[in-house]
């Protein structure tokens, strides 16, 4: 599908990553709007350069579905209707798609896929340990989460997809996952631990690694992941293979990662850690994104001498005020003024912060947006179109 | 229901950057100075407690940071080597890298392991009676109904053997409201509120958890009242900015659109504490804390959380 050329990456602006990548992963703390950010990205792409775009999220949490006004959208994308953007006041250049990653479906998918015959799938799909780690467990979400992303983009369906990811600890598991998952395939005690099984030898007394694992697990369990670990094996080179490409496509020039934060101490910190991850990994490291900035005004000199005054003199100043002013109840007046006045200095201590804190980013060669405070939560198309206007630099 | 602060083991948990910890921390701290031996426990080996308390980094074993509070972290492989030891009395001192290598081996074959592992020192500790109150920095929203379901799922899929006798003693630990309670930690914004709202659902369905209590982190301070706010307007009014500012010897506007911002951001978070209150069971206590605008770090803070805490709790 014909894409605008990408052009320049312009200061402040994602529109040249999102133009001229393939893959967008949205990384960073919690709570500072990265699944907003990625939905609002891949919304704005969709809009204004054409093509088809989806917006994947691996966070265990369904957040996506209230940002794009989705009911539960699963793992299956779907398509955001047009309709909702003609709604929301723009004629869309393209397709917005929308995913959510189902880690129980994924790895049914992948079992599927993989599996050298019907028989080995029915028994992988059958057994307790599988429907345990597939379904229940949360480790599991890291690698299926790669799988997926991979396996949507060899089927080139999409000319970008835009990926929300957990929050930094968890995300820094889910890009060293397929790396994981190969060397654990790879592992001798693997083989070593289901060789009784595998020899038809089941004589545990023989051995003291099995005596005691058999007294600590159950001698069920035991052959529980046994059975499971061998009817994996069929699929180990297929695995492996598929692990290596997740890697390499991460790792790839048409692959890029933004990092999302606020510049609230504890997620700034958490954003450079991930930066500074990115950097050790190799991968490209495309913009810090920033939202909820506090407004300029709130660091403004004036305002500052204003607002301690009328926190001060706010009795002074009511009395002033209301001679001349029908209506304007003088011990009303005087509460008013002297909370607007101590609010602003409040506010102003956080605005001054994090400008000092942006001012150092700033030394950070990357692309660094800066998106302000809205009015309301953004919770719609519309709203994440607004968002994503500043996202472009608009 | 039993006061959070009457049960033995409280796993708090939140989405990630409400404040999660700062809110463990402040808990622990607050039983402590009211003479509960609390043991404070960090499920991430990489955890921040040691920062916030401003001291050495915790380990497996518990350390006394102040009076009656002691903090540890979680670590999988030495719970893993503690246990062994109680359990099987197999001497593994000194044999700490095969035993790593064994471990690392199960607990990525069956995934519930490091889970059942962390919860269950925790219900050691409560069992053995060593702390009057241990409070767990737990996992976070994404993932604590992992954390806490897993002695369920290890107990329905091992039949027989050890394992199935310990994880029948933590169930019946973790299903006890007397003894423990779950803390969700949550912000008045959007995505936090769903999140809470969404997790309380499937902590009933999928876990033998109670939730005890919801604490609402960084609640804006409420500006003025119906009256006062008409005042404001008319303040906004072109003429009477104008004399204000004369008045005050300088632009006005500034500090009036920081005024509204503080209304619109206060208001906001209003509306999704109501939707918050609503969608959690009446009976559930709701805990709101103050958001700090002071730049304070580390005990300072969690002093002043503390503080607060108390309060919200009737002390």
């Amino acid at each position: 599908m014909a894409r605008r050329e990408a052009k320049a990456n312009a200061e402040g602006s994602l529109s040249g990553l999102l133009a001229s990548r393939e893959i967008v992963v949205a990384c960073g703390p919690g709570g500072v709007g990265k699944t907003t950010t990625a939905a609002a990205a891949a919304a704005t792409a969709a809009a204004r350069l054409g093509g088809r775009v989806l917006v994947l999220t691996v966070d265990p949490a369904r957040r996506l579905a209230n940002a794009l006004g989705l009911e539960g959208i699963g793992n299956r994308e779907k398509r955001v209707p047009r309709e909702a953007f003609v709604d929301a006041g723009v004629k869309p250049m393209g397709e917005l798609y929308a995913a959510m990653l189902d880690t129980k479906e994924s790895w049914d998918d992948l079992i599927k896929h993989q599996a050298p015959d019907a028989r080995t799938r029915d028994e992988i799909l059958a057994n307790p340990l599988y429907r345990n780690i597939s379904g229940r467990f949360v480790q599991s979400h890291d690698y299926i989460a790669m799988e997926r992303l991979f396996e949507i983009h060899s089927e080139g369906t999409y000319d970008l997809i835009v990926v929300d990811t957990p929050p930094t600890r968890h995300a820094l598991d889910f890009l060293d996952a397929p790396e994981r998952m190969a060397d654990f395939f790879s592992s001798r005690l693997l083989r070593w631990l289901i060789v009784p099984y595998r020899s038809k030898i089941v004589n545990f007394a023989s051995k003291p690694f099995y005596q005691v694992a058999d007294r600590i697990l159950g001698t069920q369990f035991l052959s529980d992941i046994a059975e499971f670990f061998i009817l994996f094996q069929s699929m180990y080179d297929g695995f492996i293979e598929r692990a290596r490409s997740v890697q390499r496509l991460l790792a790839d020039h048409r692959t890029s990662f933004i990092v999302v934060s606020t510049l609230e101490v504890v997620p700034l910190r958490e954003g450079e850690f991930f930066a500074r991850a990115l950097a050790d990994r190799d991968l490209h490291l495309g913009a810090i994104v920033l939202n909820k900035v506090l407004p300029a005004y709130l660091r403004d000199p004036v305002g500052a001498t204003v607002a301690a005054k009328l926190r001060d003199s706010a009795a002074e100043l009511a009395e002033q005020l209301t001679e001349h002013t029908d209506g304007l109840d003088g011990a009303q007046t005087e509460r008013v003024l002297a909370e607007i006045g101590s609010s602003y200095l409040d506010y102003r201590l956080v605005a001054q912060r994090e400008a000092e804190e942006r001012a150092e980013l700033a030394t950070v060669p990357e692309t660094l947006v800066s998106v302000p405070f809205f009015d309301t939560d953004v919770y719609d198309l519309a709203g994440l179109l607004r968002l994503g206007a500043r996202l472009w630099g608009d | 229901m039993v006061p959070v602060i009457d049960r033995r083991l409280i796993f708090v948990t939140g989405k990630g950057g409400v404040g999660k910890t700062t809110v463990a921390s402040a808990l622990a701290l607050f039983a402590a100075e009211h003479g509960k031996r609390t043991l404070l426990c960090e499920s991430d080996e990489r955890g921040d407690i040691a920062a916030y308390f401003e001291t050495e980094p915790t380990g497996f074993r518990a350390r006394e940071l102040l009076p009656d509070l002691w903090a540890m972290s979680m670590d999988t492989e030495a719970s893993l080597r503690e246990y062994l030891k109680l359990n099987l009395r197999i001497p593994v001192v000194g044999r700490i890298g095969p035993l790593a290598k064994a471990f690392d081996f199960v607990a990525t074959a069956a995934p519930g392991v490091r889970e059942v592992l962390t919860v269950g020192k925790l219900c050691y500790e409560v069992r053995e009676g060593h702390y009057d109150l241990v409070v767990v920095d737990a996992a976070a929203t994404g993932h604590i109904v992992g954390q806490l379901a897993a002695p369920q799922a290890i107990n329905e899929l091992v039949k027989v053997g050890l394992i199935r006798s310990q994880t029948d003693w933590m169930l019946e630990i973790l299903s006890d409201p007397a003894r423990t309670g779950l803390v969700i930690v949550t912000t008045p914004e959007e995505m936090p509120v769903n999140e809470t709202v969404e997790l309380a659902a499937r902590v009933k369905k999928e876990t033998t958890v109670e939730l005890a209590s919801v604490v609402v982190n960084r609640v804006l301070p409420e500006l003025f009242g119906r009256t006062e706010e008409e005042i404001f307007e008319q303040l906004c009014r072109p003429e009477l900015t104008e004399e204000l500012s004369e008045l005050a010897g300088g632009d006005a506007r500034p500090v009036l659109d920081a005024a509204r911002l503080a209304v619109t951001l206060r208001r906001t978070g209003a509306g999704h504490l109501e939707r918050l209150r609503g969608a959690i069971d009446a009976d559930v206590a709701m805990l709101y804390l103050p958001f700090l605008f002071t730049k304070i770090h580390g005990m300072r803070t969690i002093r002043q959380v503390a503080r607060s805490l108390g309060e919200e709790l009737g002390f």
